[in-house]
């Protein structure tokens, strides 16, 4: 593989899913104010908790882990968001006051 | 998502063919629709305007809630010279998530064992761009100091309208190529396009600095002309 393609979320999550390891994609749907990865942004996560891509500036990335490990057993999808405000919904928060929404699915 | 979508979004991506993804948020229905193919009705009108703009985002279609996520081909870099420059060049470019193809009629510059794993051709531009025809979605860098292997790819950048040209040399050596290329044809305005001397201003000196300014430069290039062009 080369440098770009191991930087690659979507190009791992297809070699994951083809090597018969269980996936989930997050996907950054919207944004507001200052956010760090722009809408589109991919985290890509194994059943184990492996990652590569990323959703923020690694502020949210635990938590989206998390929530993926959910969603890669029971098959449901799953709306997430984060903000500074969320603190009591969410342990974790984006330190640069923005917020962002992030979908994750099973790669089926 | 299935694999089925995402090995097709994931093969058109590797073969530079622009991708939009649409989920359907309500019921994790995705479809990938390649440029080109058609659709019919209000969302081939939203993934039209997608591709135009290039920006991922969520559009209501008849009661439903569609996100629509687009892939348009890397920027890429045509690199003239299989030089010192660009041996470090072609290592940074991919992690900055730039395709890189190296151009060099000289064989002992372009060789295998300098360039391992890097594209690499070893014949003249004439040649080379007219089955690789450069385009709007690439860089050109020229950093033979040749101007029997420079001229011709820098004229061809600035017509075709590539999103950066770029040329190594003095301003003196400068100076001349400007001549050169305005007796190819090249206006004022096309001319001062050209990046040179090339690179960022960062104080660069070693062959691999220059390499990390030239990039930096093309990184700039193509996000402020989008920022001016999107909209």
């Amino acid at each position: 593989m080369t440098v770009s393609e191991i930087l690659d979320p979507l190009q791992t999550a297809e070699s994951w899913k083809q090597a018969g390891r269980n996936v989930a994609i997050a996907t950054v749907i919207e944004t507001w104010g200052s956010a760090p990865r722009p809408t589109g942004s991919h985290l890509v996560i194994d059943s184990e908790g492996n990652f590569e891509g990323s959703v923020s500036g690694g502020c949210v990335e635990g938590a989206v882990i998390t929530e993926a490990l959910d969603v890669i057993e029971s098959g449901a999808p799953k709306m997430l968001e984060f903000g500074v405000a969320d603190e009591t919904a969410w342990r974790v928060g984006l330190s640069c006051g923005g917020r962002i929404r992030v979908y994750v699915e099973r790669l089926g | 998502m299935e694999l089925d979508a995402l090995t097709k979004l994931n093969a058109a991506r590797r073969s530079r063919r622009a991708a939009v993804v649409v989920t359907d948020l309500a019921n994790d229905q995705v479809e990938v629709i390649l440029e080109g193919e058609p659709v019919s009705g209000l969302l081939g009108e939203e993934t039209a305007k997608a591709f135009r703009s290039g920006k991922a985002g969520t559009v209501e279609l008849e009661g439903q809630s569609l996100f629509l996520n687009v892939h348009l081909p890397p920027p890429r870099i045509v690199v003239i010279g299989a030089v010192h420059i660009s041996q470090a060049l072609a290592r940074l470019a991919p992690v900055a998530g730039y395709d890189l193809t190296i151009i060099d009629p000289r064989t002992a510059f372009a060789t295998e064992e300098r360039f391992e794993g890097v594209e690499l051709i070893a014949d003249w531009p004439e040649d080379v761009l007219k089955d690789h025809p450069l385009d709007a979605y690439t860089a050109l860098a020229a950093v033979t100091h040749d101007p029997k292997i420079d001229d011709f790819p820098l004229s061809e950048a600035l017509r075709v309208g590539c999103f950066y040209v770029g040329a190594l040399g003095s301003r003196k050596t400068h100076a001349k190529r400007v001549e050169r290329l305005k007796e190819l044809g090249r206006t004022d305005n096309e001319i001062g396009r050209i990046a040179a001397p090339i690179g960022l201003d960062i104080g660069a000196a070693s062959p691999a600095e220059i390499a990390l300014a030239t990039l930096a430069q093309i990184v700039q290039a193509f996000r402020r002309r989008d920022l001016v062009t999107v909209g």
